[in-house]
């Protein structure tokens, strides 16, 4: 088996960074002009990437999907960003808000790399303010902050409801004046269809230009994919519609390792399903844990009395209300970590105390911080949560309670990086969501802003210096190479097959179907007779896929449904490495909890013997079984412990 | 209660940028009211790949709206007959049995048509890029707490960069005029003492710019307000005329 190298430079925790950067070699001011970098993605890692790669006078390409980088799914993120900065003088430290992470994370992700998310995070802040962010304030003028999941401090600054929506217009501002002087060259709606590989290094990307049709080819001396997460696999989701693993899957294809791909998050405060053309979960953001208390009905005939139409949750008294987070997990209350917020909603709609017309909902009750604190403060903090509620139930959460359950969001897992961020190919670099490398088996909440703008703003521009600096003698490379003819080929081929298969069904019918298949069996609860069968099912639908589904219309202008089509024949493939993955863990960690593996009060149970490794899978061809490589996780500066969130 | 409604649908239907556009009719039947407005549309192309027709191509992305994607001028509204909201919040409980819906691109000459519904809004970035921002670079910025900033400024400057940039200012105009999202963008920066420093050169270089692209002048008639799925307020635009006179005068 290949030894993993992650690179982890040698020293104290708190000193590895400082270490690395004293030590690194860097690049020199005119060289810098001669080296072209691809940052694929807009979002908060890549927005942010290629304006600090820029402004360090770096030639930089920056690709996005959209028509616009402003637009990226980072947009969406609600409730804030984490920082240690102690405002609150409520005991938070670096390393306390390391150590949060790391637990949170169950355990599976790297020390150092957290620890170096911590001691950026206040630059974060810093730069954001500096950019123009306008973070919520007391009145003395001063930054507020609020608690979210798995801290016991309040740590989380925060933009109302749309934090991620202004780091992400601060992100984008830079970029835009990056472009204004000519620091990078911005491409909107192209999205990146392979990875050019020349001898052994990431060289160059192919795109499909989405309103021409047309296959472009762009070559660089390094290449940073930014391109998100695959939470979409699952169909429904809370991400964006055009949110893919596409180009990830590209770059795993090419010989990049895919980590942890079963880690897959669950948010536990989503808006429920509600019909069959539903295209997407909407999410509640967790920053109304806060003051929102999470309850089902105690008593049985209460919950289906309530489904029939026959009860309103404020027909149920208070002594018949079961605040099950609260009465299981009374340290931590409401502000439980994600997935054990998720598994909790669960096991009680399992246990059939659900709500809603499906009887898949739990109560998010606001009626006691209305009633301490007013609706003008609740309105203040959450008012535009509260309206997009409205505008999608139909119903008032100032007077009722939310209906919510749990949704796919976020995924752990993602493209191997090393401590430099590079992946096992050199010269491609991955971060933000695409890469795997600081949440573990679990993200806390507040934590995505700040590791995709650590990767892109703090971390980035220095480690790709260390990669570049040798490269200031290779000239720039020519678009006409075999490498990309062969790799555009591949493509047009791909593309021709899909026009022509002239089927009965659409995209969306096949992408339903194996989203049902994945929530079903590779979702909250997993079993190896479930993954078993899901990989079967996923290698049957598939096949169906390709042989009977409809694309109208050319490749050679605008067209949506062949976009759909090449991310889901992606899908198939990434849905299989996910349920490969959760089967070959035997254990339950964080947000991939097998049924098997479970304490007797039905917490996760962790196998640190025999599984405290990065599974880093190695793609070996079509229809093959990838190689899996282990990077062991040696924790030496915190030990590993069942984490507890009940006392 | 929401229930299922059938529906005639008038969509504006153009192959390019070239090309000559038309209304098309279809009709919808059994659409649940609980569904969005997008999802609508996903069951209408869902209909036409079946039938082997080409699907309407329109603009989307978050279906939480935020992203500013979706852009549809639905009924004669920007985003549709309902407030505060993008074409994606939009619900089909907004709607009747045996309605007839009239759905068009954006239509400015600042956004030219690309294909169906969809529009090209390229000239907002470079709006942006012309000096929508404040020049720090990254690294070696002070401690966040180091400038006090008073509560009320911070949220005027938030209640300006709510704007998710989505051009139904643009579509609501008669004259096609931009100022809202360029005042927006003016008064978000223009509030905080990080920005003021850059104020009157900023309003200065984002105004010539939006003229130079082909955008028309504002007649203060109020219509980008009431249309505007983030609330932002017209006195914005105020707010940017003090700021670009107070540029010009120093000229």
């Amino acid at each position: 088996m290949t030894q993993i190298n992650s690179k982890i430079p040698e020293g104290p925790l708190a000193e590895k960074w400082t270490n690395y950067k004293d030590h690194q070699k860097l690049v020199n001011p005119a060289n810098k002009r001669h080296l072209d970098i691809i940052v694929v993605g807009t979002g908060l890692a890549g927005a942010s990437a290629a304006a600090s790669l820029g402004e360090l006078g770096f030639n930089v390409l920056n690709f996005c999907i959209q028509d616009s980088p402003r637009r990226a799914h980072s947009i969406a993120a609600q409730g804030g960003i984490n920082a240690a900065k102690n405002y609150q003088n409520d005991g938070d430290s670096v390393y306390r808000l390391f150590y949060d992470t790391i637990k949170g994370g169950d355990y599976r992700a790297r020390e150092a790399n957290v620890y170096r998310l911590a001691e950026i995070s206040n630059d974060i802040i810093d730069l954001s303010v500096a950019q123009g962010v306008p973070f919520a304030r007391e009145y003395g003028g001063l930054l507020d902050n609020r608690s979210f999941g798995g801290a016991q401090v309040s740590r989380t600054f925060y933009a109302r409801g749309q934090t991620g929506q202004q780091l992400l217009v601060g992100a984008y501002s830079a970029l835009s004046r990056a472009i204004h002087k000519g620091q990078v060259k911005m491409y909107t709606r192209r999205e990146m269809l392979d990875l050019i590989v020349i001898d052994g290094r990431a060289r160059g990307i192919i795109v499909r230009n989405l309103v021409t049709g047309k296959i472009e080819r762009y070559a660089a001396h390094a290449v940073v994919v930014a391109t998100g997460g695959y939470g979409n696999t699952y169909f429904l989701s809370t991400n964006a519609m055009s949110s893919n693993g596409s180009a990830a899957w590209q770059c795993y294809k090419k010989g990049a390792y895919f980590a942890n791909p079963c880690m897959t998050q669950i948010h536990p405060t989503c808006i429920p399903v509600q019909g069959e053309f539903q295209s997407k979960l909407t999410l509640m953001s967790e920053s109304l844990r806060n003051d929102g208390r999470i309850w089902v009905p105690k008593k049985k005939e209460d919950a289906e009395a309530i489904r029939a139409g026959k009860l309103k949750p404020t027909d149920i008294k208070e002594e018949d209300r079961d605040y099950y987070l609260e009465r299981r997990y009374p340290a931590y209350g409401n502000l439980v970590p994600r997935d054990v917020a998720s598994r909790a909603a669960k096991e009680r709609c399992d246990a059939g105390y659900g709500v809603g017309p499906t009887g898949y909902a739990v109560y998010l009750d606001f009626s006691d911080a209305i009633k301490r604190l007013g609706k003008s403060v609740i309105e203040e903090k959450y008012g535009n949560l509260f309206q997009m509620y409205k505008k999608i139930m139909n119903e008032d959460p100032y007077e009722t309670p939310m209906m919510i359950y749990p949704a796919i969001h976020y995924t752990m897992g993602g493209i191997w990086v090393d401590y430099e961020l590079m992946t096992s190919i050199p010269g491609l670099f991955a971060i933000g969501e695409a890469n795997f490398s600081d949440h573990g088996a679990n993200r806390l909440g507040a934590s995505a802003l700040m590791q995709g703008l650590a990767d892109g703003y703090f971390i980035l521009p220095y480690t790709m210096q260390n990669y570049l600096a040798d490269q200031i003698q290779v000239p720039r490379f020519d678009t006409n190479r075999p490498e990309f003819d062969e790799a555009e080929k591949g493509i047009e081929e791909r593309i021709s097959k899909l026009m022509h298969i002239n089927g009965k069904h659409s995209v969306d019918y096949f992408h339903k179907k194996l989203g049902h298949i994945m929530w079903e069996y590779v979702g909250m609860s997993r079993s190896a007779e479930g993954l078993k069968f899901a990989l079967k099912e996923i290698k049957a639908l598939k096949k169906e896929f390709w042989t009977d589904v409809r694309i109208p219309g050319t490749e050679e202008t605008v067209n949506p449904e062949l976009e759909k089509a090449l991310r889901l024949a992606d899908f198939f493939e990434i849905g299989e490495l996910i349920a490969l993955d959760a089967l070959h863990r035997e254990e339950s960690c964080g947000g991939h909890f097998r049924s098997e593996y479970q304490t007797p009060d039905g917490e996760a149970l962790r196998n640190d013997e025999e599984f405290s490794f990065v599974s880093c899978w190695e793609y070996q061809g079509e229809d093959k079984e990838p190689i899996l490589h282990k990077e062991p996780l040696n924790y030496q500066f915190v030990v590993p412990q069942q984490r507890n969130y009940k006392s | 209660m929401d229930k299922n409604i059938n529906i005639k649908l008038r969509i504006w239907r153009q192959k390019g940028p070239k090309e000559k556009g038309a209304f098309e009719t279809y009709e919808l039947k059994n659409v649940y009211q609980g569904s969005s407005f997008l999802e609508m549309l996903d069951m209408l192309n869902d209909q036409l790949v079946s039938e082997g027709k080409e699907p309407v191509a329109f603009d989307h992305d978050c279906r939480e709206g935020i992203c500013g994607m979706c852009s549809l001028y639905v009924n004669g509204h920007p985003h549709g007959p309902d407030e505060e909201i993008t074409t994606c919040q939009l619900y089909m409980r907004k709607f009747n049995d045996g309605d007839t819906i009239t759905i068009e691109p954006w239509r400015s000459a600042g956004f030219p048509v690309v294909k169906d519904l969809m529009v090209d809004r390229s000239a907002f970035d470079k709006i942006i890029q012309a000096g929508g921002y404040i020049s720090v670079n990254t690294g070696g910025t002070p401690d966040a707490n180091t400038i006090p900033i008073p509560k009320d400024n911070a949220e005027a400057a938030m209640d300006a960069a709510a704007c998710i940039g989505c051009g139904a200012c643009v579509a609501a105009c008669k004259n096609g005029s931009a100022m809202l999202f360029v005042a927006a963008k003016v008064s978000h920066l223009a509030l905080l003492p990080q920005g003021r420093i850059e104020a009157a050169k900023r309003a200065k270089a984002m105004v010539a710019k939006m003229d130079e692209l082909g955008f028309g002048n504002c007649t203060n008639t109020g219509a980008c307000e009431v249309e505007c799925p983030k609330n932002i307020s017209i006195t914005n635009i105020a707010r940017l005329n003090r700021e670009f006179l107070k540029a010009k005068f120093k000229d």
